[in-house]
């Protein structure tokens, strides 16, 4: 069975160590990671928009960051994980194009960065570490043995948070 | 509430013609700065998911040029124009008049890419404003060479909030053996697909 699992855009996964999961292309996008340190259960989704409340088209539950990362927590639950245990980490919301208009999508990375820490906050899950902002795009690989997050760009190195 | 899935045949048919117009008059203009026969072929338009759009231009981490407009007027919107790095390289080689067209990026490629950039959707947005009799202003061009997924992440996010698809109009253009693809996304807000069909004559 493959090693790395790949995340697409809009879609969500949950798996464990030794498994990696990965999401190629973060723009402003933002991936959320979870780890629990103790099952190494990890889950990953890959959110496009703040708030599945503020738009009609929200059938996709794993496109915004709060039905996201309640869907993530109960199948990472599901799986055997305890939620107290979980911490996260997150990667992406940059702003790949910069206007000088007062466009509102423009500023949807920021937003979405926003959003994933108000749900994070609601779910008591700390947030361990971020690589958010910025105008480039990502590829982020999450471990399960280690719960290490991978960051890959073009232009901007390669980091691990 | 709109939806790109909904458009039909006879839509779709217009739209192809818009972009067969623009591209037309896009090879004309980048065939005069060029001084060189140009060679276009009728643009396509498809309606995609947001990863068959990735894999188009190569997968979601081959390094392409995005172009981004912002439109303003009777409708709203953005366009959004893609080059993968070999069409890149070809257009900014023939518009420098250089032999070779293998030569890396530099600033003045970049500025010159976001002026044809600014050009072929300039020629677009004017046939379809010329069609519509609608009034569509385009805003200053904004580059953006990154990964596919990342640029993409941009369109995608504003159909996103309306439809799980994207609309694609891909046009070819030929300088001998060179090939330059150019993909251009239509991004209208909201209601303002509505208004284009409707002064187009396809809907009510």
């Amino acid at each position: 069975m493959e090693k790395t699992i790949k995340v697409g855009m809009a879609d969500l996964k949950v798996t464990k160590s030794p498994k990696v999961l990965t999401t190629l292309g973060l723009g402003s996008c933002v991936g959320v990671a979870l780890y629990d340190r103790e099952t190494k259960i990890i889950g990953l989704a890959h959110i496009m928009l703040p708030n599945s409340t503020q738009i009609k088209n929200n059938a996709n539950k794993a496109k915004f960051a709060d039905t996201a990362i309640d869907i993530l927590l109960k199948e990472m639950i599901g799986m055997g994980t305890n939620k107290s245990r979980l911490v996260a980490k997150i990667a992406g919301g940059a702003q790949m194009f910069s206007f000088g208009s007062n466009n509102d999508m423009m500023k949807i990375g920021y937003r979405n960065v926003v959003a994933t820490k108000e749900v994070l906050k609601s779910f008591n899950i700390p947030l361990l570490a971020e690589d958010t902002g910025g105008n480039h795009g990502r590829t982020i690989e999450v471990y399960g043995c280690t719960g290490k997050l991978l960051v890959k760009t073009i232009g901007y190195g390669v980091k691990e948070i | 509430m709109f939806n790109v899935e909904d458009l039909n045949h006879l839509h779709l048919d217009v739209l192809r013609e818009i972009g067969n117009i623009g591209a037309g008059n896009a090879a004309t203009a980048l065939a005069l700065m060029i001084h060189k026969k140009i060679d276009m072929e009728v643009p396509m338009v498809k309606i995609l998911e947001f990863e068959e759009v990735a894999k188009i231009l190569g997968g979601e981490e081959s390094v392409v040029a995005g172009i981004y407009f912002d439109v303003q007027g009777d409708v709203t919107g953005n366009i959004m124009f893609l080059l993968d790095t070999s069409s890149s390289k070809v257009l900014t080689g023939m518009l420098m008049g250089r032999e070779d067209y293998s030569k890396e990026l530099d600033e003045m490629d970049r500025s010159a890419l976001q002026e044809i950039g600014n050009i072929l959707s300039g020629s677009y947005i004017s046939s379809l404003s010329t069609l519509t009799g609608l009034n569509l202003v385009l805003s200053v061009p904004s580059l953006c060479i990154d990964m596919a997924g990342a640029i993409l992440s941009v369109p995608a996010i504003q159909f996103g909030q309306v439809s799980d698809k994207v609309l694609l109009i891909e046009t070819k253009l030929q300088d001998g053996n060179n090939l330059v693809k150019a993909n251009f996304f239509l991004i209208p807000n909201a209601d303002s697909f509505r208004i284009l069909l409707k002064n187009l004559g396809v809907d009510n």
